[in-house]
């Protein structure tokens, strides 16, 4: 292994295993208001009024009428108001904060509001919604002449759920205005930066009016992208409005039922085939982006672009909207739009290839993009593609030929198995131009004259380990002891802007800054002196440029693959299925801490497996989340895969650090399709294409073949 | 009302409030106990797991009346014990850490297996933490770790 790749005890170890970090809700009580939100109980109405009981002194009521600034809070778009406007849109839109001194007192007052709506028909079924936030249509070859040439041509539709992040730290925000008129927001949350400019645009005021940092922050997964700067602008209104510190900490209701999930989805698929092989694929994908726009643009592209899957299909036309339904906005998930479409073209693939009398895994085989074929948007996979080493890295591990022939066989017990495969990859960094263009991270390393260096950068630790991963690379550089570098939670009053903590970029694109950034400073290293450098990012000159209005160039510069198994027993009374191993090799490029990126891919490939079989949420007919507590929507514990066996398989990419490639989001992506495979083998060979598939789906499906 | 007398990481405490306060917002409001972490409030993660007589106890589902005369040990008292040190290393080691929002009350899961059962197999390690969520880890280094652990501290438990 290499040196880097050795495991270190991370930074943050002892304040967390010992409960001394102090996380948002964890700062004293004293001189801080408690902000409730109070949030709206219907679907989509015009809110004719707000009737507020009578405040005791130094409780307040806190809405947009109070926005100093700007009522829409920077995303993309700027649809998302900081407080309701005329409407409501959603179950769950904050319409107004109460804030005071006691906790109890603050929600008998906000349950006491009584909101006047005039209530209108919600838009709930994202499968017949017509306003469309975006819609993008892109594609090369020419589809309609494969499609008159084919020998034989498939249609299907593949829907998956909602997701819920579940991190184990519900949303939580503070504001506190400070001497000289400057408000200071703090909390849980993964983009310092991005809540900088929303709370900027909400106070009407310029970069040094206000700064943010991060917490420590308790589990983010995408969760905490966009929905801080949402709740960031609140407290800070509040605490404009209130003249003194305001929290407001979610509970778990409140944060499962209103805060951003995963898209469900809707792919309808076409393919042609020609003399066994795919020719053509048409592809329309449909994500029910919620309420507001939020991220969805960016979830949708990153969901569009990967459609085709690995395979070297010669002519593909992409449509991909993003509709809006009356429910809450869904928002980034680790995948952020990959998983939806990964499912669907592995299912799909699988499906064909069952109907042509082959096996999913060689027909799969026969289509694998490699090294210097074009991408589904003219690009170029530029580097090599690891996916056959990998898949019998798999095999291997996984005995799947074995398995996979044996539970072919005709299963009549109560007991049934099944295994099943997926491949996939996951494009590291931002989409397209983002980096270049959006983003332009700077980083900036500080040594102070007793030699310790500090890391400057707006990367949030929220488990990932950048607060370890980061000062590894630099102490490498520099020939110092781990001890004597370090990096901070970032606050924007003192760090550059190096991006969000998004995208499983922070170590391929900061990291390498970082690198970049600790070679400058040894080769300028002046004993006893502070010094500072800093390192701003460039475009590697091998990237085809991306234009994004016509899904044309490198959408990434490289790419991190995976290939997964999941066997699985069906219990064919009860429906209840027991994963019997979870196998997955995943190329993240070199790993900077071996433990960091293994917790990485387990944690994920973990999120995936519950993402098919047991995360189940749904709205009920009037658009309200049921799934709304940790015991109505269920996430893996320690008992569910005890064997989850991760492998890492190393192809290293120049222009990442030591040659490591992003990670975080991999290795969540593709356990529904392997997983609905190994159920659909379990099942005796019928066709699946939705996830989850969950204990009640696996009755149904045993109930029909009963009859 | 009298008081509720009770001892906490070994200090004698009086609480004057109500018999039908959480343990958990008791903990950490009145006795500044930040290591127990509200995750739910209703039962479901064990990020809010306490030590009560011994044993592993959810404090969001405890009242404050059931605790009269009982012992509660938090992470800000097990943090000062051998046993905490060599469960310590083993999650150090392991990199069983990432958010850490569930490690408090995992790691008092652990003290009170081993307590129980000083050498578990695997299985037992799963079983015995299987009411504390995490959503970052996968388990498996958690997991490792406890069994590290119940090595390394060989005669402490």
């Amino acid at each position: 292994m290499e040196k880097i790749s050795q495991s270190v005890v991370k930074k943050d170890h002892a304040p967390k295993v010992s409960g001394r970090s102090i996380y948002v809700a964890d700062y004293p009580s004293e001189g801080v208001l408690c902000g409730k939100l109070l949030h709206s109980k219907v679907a989509r109405a015009k809110i004719l009024g707000v009737e507020v009981p009578k405040l005791p002194e130094g409780y307040f009521y806190v809405d947009a009428r109070d926005v100093p600034g700007d009522n829409n809070v920077n995303i993309v778009l700027d649809d998302t108001p900081v407080f309701s406007r005329d409407t409501v849109e959603y179950i769950g839109e904050p319409i107004a904060m109460i804030c005071g001194p006691d906790e109890n007192e603050v929600a008998r007052l906000r349950d006491e509001c009584r909101v006047n709506y005039e209530e209108m028909e919600p838009v709930l079924d994202f499968r017949s919604a017509e306003e469309k936030f975006f819609d993008y249509h892109f594609g090369h070859g020419d589809v309609d002449k494969a499609f008159a040439e084919a020998d034989k041509t498939y249609e299907e539709e593949f829907e998956t759920g909602y997701q819920e992040q579940a991190y184990l730290e519900t949303q939580g925000m503070m504001a506190e205005p400070e001497e000289g008129g400057r408000m200071f927001v703090h909390g849980s949350a993964q983009c310092a930066y991005y809540i900088h400019g929303a709370v900027m645009r909400a106070l009407g005021c310029g970069p040094t009016g206000v700064h943010i940092k991060q917490d420590v922050t308790g589990g983010g997964f995408g969760g905490k992208e966009a929905f801080p700067s949402i709740l960031g602008c609140q407290v800070a209104v509040a605490a404009r409005k209130c003249g003194k510190p305001v929290r407001c900490v979610f509970d778990r209701r409140e944060d499962m039922e209103y805060t951003s999930k995963r898209h469900p989805s809707l792919c309808r698929y076409k393919a042609a085939v020609r003399d066994g092989k795919v020719t053509a694929l048409d592809i329309d994908v449909k994500f029910n982006a919620g309420a507001y726009s939020t991220l969805s643009a960016v979830v949708l592209q990153r969901g569009i672009i990967a459609s085709p899957g690995i395979y070297n299909i010669p002519n593909v036309r992409v449509h991909g909207s993003a509709v809006k339904t009356n429910t809450s906005p869904c928002g980034a998930y680790r995948g952020f739009g990959g998983p939806q479409t990964f499912f669907a073209v592995e299912m799909l693939m699988s499906h064909i290839a069952r109907d042509l009398g082959k096996e999913p895994l060689e027909f799969k085989k026969a289509h694998l993009v490699k090294q210097g074929d074009q991408t589904s948007t003219c690009g170029k996979y530029h580097f090599p593609v690891p996916i056959p080493e990998m898949i019998d890295e798999v095999v291997k591990e996984s005995d799947f030929e074995n398995k996979r022939r044996e539970y072919a066989k005709a299963q009549t017990g109560r007991y049934r198995r099944g295994i099943g495969m997926s491949m996939y990859f996951h494009g590291a960094g931002f989409t397209g131009a983002g980096e270049r263009d959006l983003i332009k991270a700077v980083a900036k390393l500080r040594k102070y004259e007793d030699g310790r260096v500090e890391i400057l950068a707006s990367n949030g630790d929220i488990g990932q380990g950048v607060r370890t991963t980061f000062p590894k690379i630099v102490a490498n550089e520099l020939n110092l002891p781990l001890e004597k570098v370090f990096y901070e939670h970032p606050d924007t009053a003192r760090v550059p802007d190096s991006g969000p903590t998004v995208a499983s970029r922070s170590l391929m694109i900061v990291g390498e800054l970082l690198r970049r950034a600790a070679i400058k400073l040894r080769e300028q290293w002046k004993d006893g002196e502070e010094q500072e450098v800093e390192e701003h990012y460039k475009e590697p000159d091998f990237v085809i440029p991306f234009y994004i209005d016509k899904f044309e160039g490198d959408a990434y510069p490289t790419y991190s693959w995976a290939v997964n198994a999941i066997e699985l027993e069906v219990d064919t009374y009860t429906g209840v299925s027991k994963v019997l191993g979870a196998y997955g090799s995943f190329d993240v490029g070199t790993p900077v801490d071996y433990n960091v990126v293994m917790g990485q891919m387990e944690g994920g490939f973990l999120q995936g497996i519950g993402y098919a079989s047991i995360e189940k949420m749904d709205y009920d007919s009037k658009g309200r989340i049921r799934n709304n507590s940790l015991s109505d929507y269920l996430i893996p514990t320690t008992k569910d895969v005890p064997k989850l066996k991760c492998m890492l398989h190393v192809e290293k990419y120049p222009d990442g650090p030591y040659g490591a490639k992003g990670a975080g989001e991999l290795p969540l992506v593709g356990a529904p399709a392997a997983y609905l495979e190994a159920m659909e083998q379990a099942l005796g060979g019928i066709e699946l294409n939705h996830a989850p598939f969950t204990a009640e789906d696996t009755l149904r499906a045993v109930m029909k073949e009963v009859g | 009302m009298s008081d509720i007398n009770f001892r906490l990481n070994g200090r004698e405490v009086s609480y004057s409030g109500s018999a039908a306060d959480r343990l958990l917002d008791v903990l950490r409001n009145t006795y500044l106990c930040t290591s127990v972490k509200c995750g739910c409030k209703e039962g479901e993660c064990g990020a809010c797991s306490v030590l009560i007589d011994g044993v592993l106890f959810n404090s969001c589902c405890v009242a404050m009346g059931a605790i009269e005369g009982a012992e509660v040990v938090t992470m800000e008292g097990f943090r000062e014990t051998r046993r905490f040190e060599v469960l310590d290393r083993a999650f150090g080691e392991l990199s069983a850490v990432q958010c850490g929002f569930c490690i408090p009350g995992m790691v008092l899961a652990a003290e009170a297996l081993l307590s129980q059962n000083p050498q578990p197999t695997e299985e037992e390690i799963r079983e015995g933490l299987s009411g504390n969520l995490c959503r970052c880890t996968g388990y498996n280094a958690i997991v490792n770790a406890v069994g590290l652990a119940a090595k390394e501290g060989k005669g402490l438990w």
